[in-house]
């Protein structure tokens, strides 16, 4: 029986059919062998397009459609799912894209029109040559690891804990928190930020549904959606959490002092240490790089003092298999090291702050108690706070960081309440960006403070007569000003975090350009990527606040609850196939695939796939030098009738350019 | 060589990096000459030689084959195995009278949609410097 066609050519509104022809196109169509009907209309994947095609295979009969519209990245599976509810196999369809490759690249209406055709007459010969697939259903594993605790880990955790389904939450800092743990105030609110975070901190470790794994790392993943198999590398902390009372006796007796992290550099630590003392879990740990008894065999005295005796120095790092069914990634951002920016004089000028650092100034347990005061112990009598410091900046980073402005105004608020109404402010700006929930009302609020807002970013900061003095230009006032003021804050970039890059090779995620991980589609698909089954949750996808750090994370865990409540997720079927007709038997492709998906048979001396592992990547196909080996819906009738009808007609004569107003009615052509 | 020559350009783009860098370079509105036809792949990995050989054949006057960077592959190494198959058949078809330069191997990530742009109207005018494939009309397929 011969093959009957249905093409469907859309306008995509003016997107398509302000360049393509589109009426042209389907009459054009219509002449191609085998093809039984062709239409235009103005959206195809509306309900009325989509019933168009339904009623068309019913009434014409038709077994092979093809769809031209917009990328088959964001429409192929919808037109899938509507030849399927006309009784068509899915992979009976091809979706070819005649609006990004097509009109909205090329210049001319007929260069768009007459590569329009090209496109649509290869995705006619190739669709004559698909067969029928069959998805198969693998089930999901139940449990769900979480990877980072900051405020959004902690969130997708005791969302997904809540659902019932077990989380395996990994941390690579010997306590939970993240960023969040280190604030002081909140914007726009002022809540004290450990107010709201400690409970849901203290939540997570009392979850039952929660295996907390802090102070390690995730080293290696393999699988696929629904059976992930995760190794977690768990680094030595030198104390046994599960006799530790976080009594605290080793942290005051400690001799070893280094810089604290956690204070951004602005104290001193001990050897063995927890962040704070709401730190979770309390047991301390022993930064082995610096502790006298690890690294020289003296000292020791931390197991003299320990109560329980939970001091262990012979500890060692091990691995720790997990089977998940997904992934939540919430690896959080780090702030940008301003040293580069010399101009600013972070490092050279003893009062020039990050904001970071300054967060800890303000905290009621940080290097101050919480006063803000200078190096010298005395309160600033005036403070200069230069926002995007690296970012909206083209030698660092383009984008926006979307929180500096806030926590600046937040700074200033802080000041003015804590050093006295009289501290002179002054807040440098490109332009104040407060989009959320109460942030312009803040903003006022801190200006009718008194607080002086310069607009121009500062060209430096330089020393004179031990002060320290922000030179720049007020570009409303079109004049050069040189502020003094006894302290400097900078609202450094939010940057994706150090390991970032590490963390995608791991997972097998993508970064965007800046570095931040990429997500499935930057408005429909914000929490997935991909990567079935791996979900992200946070600041690793871009700068956030924390309500809209919460909220992302929110929506990853409600993906993650997703896959486990179902059960079972559907597979691909676009597997590889070797022919066992074909096959010699050489095994060339057993070592070349990735996924350790082909097995040889010694009975029949043919290697056959194992389509469980197989993901379709074709690193066989492409080798096999019997061509036994094919990718199912990319096999090599397929993509040779592909070619030939990509290059079938190439440049005849455009046809005169018709209007394409004329072609808004769909038509049978 | 006539300056009327306009050439033929397939390319063979893998699903994760270059087919989304090409959306994002349609979503741009980046403009691009419309010399070009693109063939999705999953993979690189999964470019046959024969494929390009065809197009060759069949009427293209240069091929592009373009996959995610090194290291981030979807599917683990497959861009790898494109590599040295393309090195190969650059190797092989200057004996058959196509020069080297008709077929390219390029790494572009999915976020680099003015990237894409750039490559591909490069590409082009490179294949429209070089001229119409001369093997092309001597061979006997």
């Amino acid at each position: 029986m011969a093959n009957r066609i249905g093409v469907y050519i859309c306008h995509c509104g003016s997107n398509i059919a302000g360049k393509v022809d589109c009426a042209g196109v389907a009459r054009f169509a219509s002449g191609i062998k085998d093809v039984a009907v062709a239409r235009d209309y103005q959206f195809m994947c509306s309900d009325p397009g989509q019933e168009m095609i339904i009623r068309d295979i019913r009434e014409h009969g038709l077994n092979r459609v093809v769809v031209a519209s917009c990328s088959p990245r964001l429409h192929e599976k919808t037109f899938q799912k509507a030849c399927a509810r006309g009784g068509l196999n899915p992979y009976l369809m091809q979706h070819c894209c005649i609006r990004e490759h097509c009109s909205w690249t090329t210049a001319d209406p007929g260069e768009a029109t007459a590569k329009a055709r090209h496109i649509v007459e290869a995705a006619v010969d190739r669709v004559g040559h698909h067969g029928e697939l069959f998805s198969r259903e693998v089930d999901v594993l139940p449990d769900v690891m979480v990877v980072g605790a900051g405020i959004a880990g902690i969130q997708a955790s005791l969302d997904i804990a809540k659902s019932g389904h077990q989380v395996h939450l990994v941390e690579k800092s010997p306590s939970i928190g993240g960023h969040m743990a280190q604030f002081d105030k909140t914007f726009p609110t002022l809540d004290c930020a450990a107010c709201i975070s400690t409970p849901k901190m203290v939540a997570v470790s009392q979850e039952p549904n929660i295996h907390l794994m802090t102070w390690s790392e995730v080293v290696d993943v393999s699988g696929f959606v629904g059976n992930y198999t995760v190794t977690v590398l768990r680094k030595p902390r030198y104390v046994n959490e599960d006799i530790c009372t976080g009594c605290g006796a080793c942290l005051e007796k400690c001799p070893t002092k280094t810089l604290s992290e956690f204070n951004e550099g602005l104290s001193e630590r001990r050897a063995i240490y927890r962040n704070s003392p709401q730190a979770v879990p309390s047991t301390p740990v022993i930064d082995a790089s610096v502790c006298k008894k690890i690294t020289k065999d003296k000292c020791g005295i931390c197991q003299k003092v320990c109560p329980t005796g939970a001091i262990d120095y012979t500890m060692r790092e091990r691995r720790e298999v997990y089977h998940v069914g997904s992934i939540v990634l919430a690896t959080g951002y780090d702030a940008m090291d301003p040293t580069p920016l010399r101009e600013y004089g972070f490092g050279r000028f003893p009062e020039v702050y990050t904001a970071l650092q300054f967060e800890r100034l303000n905290n009621a347990v940080g290097p101050t108690g919480g006063k803000i005061v200078m190096k010298n112990g005395e309160k600033p009598k005036s403070v200069g706070i230069i926002h995007c410091v690296g970012s909206r900046d083209r030698n660092y980073h383009e984008y926006c960081s979307r929180t500096c402005c806030m926590y600046a105004l937040k700074f200033d608020h802080l000041i003015k309440d804590k050093v006295g109404h009289d501290t002179r402010v002054y807040n440098f700006y490109i332009d104040m960006r407060c989009f959320g929930k109460g942030y312009e009302e803040f903003f006022r609020r801190v200006q009718e403070e008194g607080v002086t807002f310069i607009r121009g970013r500062p060209a430096e900061v330089v020393e004179e007569d031990g002060k320290l003095v922000v030179v720049g230009e007020d570009t409303l006032l079109g004049m050069n000003v040189r502020v003094p003021v006894d302290m400097v804050i900078l609202c450094t970039a939010m940057e994706p975090g150090r390991g970032a890059t590490e963390v995608a090779r791991v997972f097998g995620i993508a970064q965007g350009q800046d570095g931040f991980f990429l997500e499935e589609h930057p408005k429909l698909g914000p929490v997935s990527t991909a990567t079935d089954g791996v979900f992200l949750a946070g600041t690793c996808q871009g700068p956030k606040d924390i309500p809209d750090a919460v909220a992302h994370a929110s929506g990853g865990a409600a993906q993650a609850i997703a896959l486990a409540a179902r059960g079972k997720v559907s597979i691909s079927p676009t597997t590889s196939w070797i022919d066992p007709d074909v096959c010699i038997g050489c095994k060339v492709c057993i070592n070349l695939c990735p996924y350790s998906a082909i097995e040889f048979d010694e009975r029949r001396n043919v290697s056959v796939i194992n389509e469980a592992m197989c993901k379709g990547c074709g690193s066989c196909a492409g080798y096999c030098p019997s061509g036994a080996a094919q990718i199912k819906h990319f096999n090599q009738t397929q993509l040779f009738n592909e070619i030939d009808g990509m290059l079938g007609m190439m440049f005849e004569p455009p046809p005169p350019a018709s209007d394409p107003q004329a072609a808004d009615q769909p038509g049978e052509a | 060589m006539s300056s009327e020559f306009e050439p033929t350009i397939l390319a063979f783009v893998c699903n994760w990096c270059t087919y989304t860098a090409a959306d994002l370079a349609g979503t741009s509105r980046m403009v691009q000459q419309p010399n070009l036809r693109l063939v999705r792949v999953m993979c690189t990995g999964m470019v046959d030689p024969k494929y390009i050989v065809k197009s060759l054949l069949s009427g293209a006057d240069g091929v592009l084959v373009s996959g995610c960077h090194p290291g981030d592959c979807h599917y683990i190494n497959g861009n790898y195995k494109a590599r040295r198959r393309v090195k190969l058949l650059n190797e092989i078809l200057p004996q058959f009278g196509i020069e080297r330069e008709r077929v390219k191997l390029t790494w572009v990530g999915a976020s680099e949609g003015n990237e894409f742009a750039a490559t591909v109207n490069g590409f082009i005018n490179e294949i429209r410097e070089l001229g119409p494939m001369e093997a092309r009309s001597m061979a006997v397929v």
